[in-house]
């Protein structure tokens, strides 16, 4: 089946920023999916199945990002990235770290 | 944000004996503690706090590369080190790889982004090949340091 990309602009809420852990779960995530996941802060497009990558984003709270995703269930992936970023990561912003 | 300003420079570590999580947390907390950027009585409570950061889930960040870090009440201003093991550590990251080479960060804990920068600059720097396999490669806490100098200068990154 031809799908097109689906894209969709997050911000990121959460008080740390996407930082080691956020991009872990974000990663861990974006590798169940099909689809082709990228991020893009203005210009610079990152790979989403790389912590290394996204933490090259620097992106801190409040940080407009693009999420772009390629493939079969490029919706699905979209939708449940999108939803980890905009709740701020649950349970990441604990005591630690 | 360079290495420069947040790697102690005194306190780098290369052909690191230990080869399990906790002894080299514990060997690069030691080295910061004996350059005198950490209290020798906060050593204990830092190596503590980066283990229990590490339960969350590992700082291994892939490319062999790992970030173990935490904040401290005692810390004022971002500090951090490097430590090579050539035999590699079990660290349990995401990719299931051995980690090489380690950036051990402690910062003050209303500093949120000085930690982000201090992630994204080592980020950026180690997708740079020749610069990952070099640090990797260092023999000498001197030739850890002149590749940071190099990587500050621009003489890596695109």
């Amino acid at each position: 089946m031809q799908t097109s990309p689906i894209s969709r602009v997050i911000t990121i809420q959460n008080e740390q920023g996407l930082h080691a852990r956020p991009a872990e779960m974000f990663v861990r995530l974006a590798k169940q999916y099909e689809s082709r996941i990228c991020l893009l802060r203005n210009d610079r497009r990152v790979e989403a199945t790389s912590i290394i990558d996204l933490l090259t984003l620097g992106a801190a709270q409040g940080t407009q990002l693009t999420l772009e995703a390629d493939g079969p269930d490029a919706q699905e992936a979209v939708d449940a990235l999108a939803k980890l970023v905009e709740n701020g990561f649950p349970q990441e912003d604990a005591e630690i770290d | 944000m360079k290495f420069s300003d947040f790697i102690c420079r005194e306190a780098i570590r290369t052909n690191l004996e230990a080869d399990e999580k906790r002894a080299v947390i514990q060997a690069m907390a030691k080295s910061l503690a004996e350059a005198k950027k950490i209290n020798e009585k906060d050593f204990e409570s830092i190596v503590e706090a980066i283990l229990k950061r590490e339960e969350l889930g590992s700082t291994g960040i892939g490319r062999g590369v790992a970030v173990p870090h935490t904040k401290h009440p005692s810390i004022d201003k971002l500090i951090g080190t490097v430590a090579v093991s050539e035999s590699g550590v079990n660290f349990d990251s995401l990719d299931g790889e051995k980690v090489h080479l380690l950036f051990l960060l402690v910062s003050p804990p209303d500093r949120p982004g000085d930690h982000l920068r201090a992630l994204e600059n080592i980020s950026r720097q180690l997708r740079d090949d020749t610069f990952c396999r070099f640090l990797k490669q260092s023999k000498k806490p001197e030739d850890v340091w002149q590749l940071l100098e190099e990587a500050d200068n621009n003489q890596f990154s695109s």
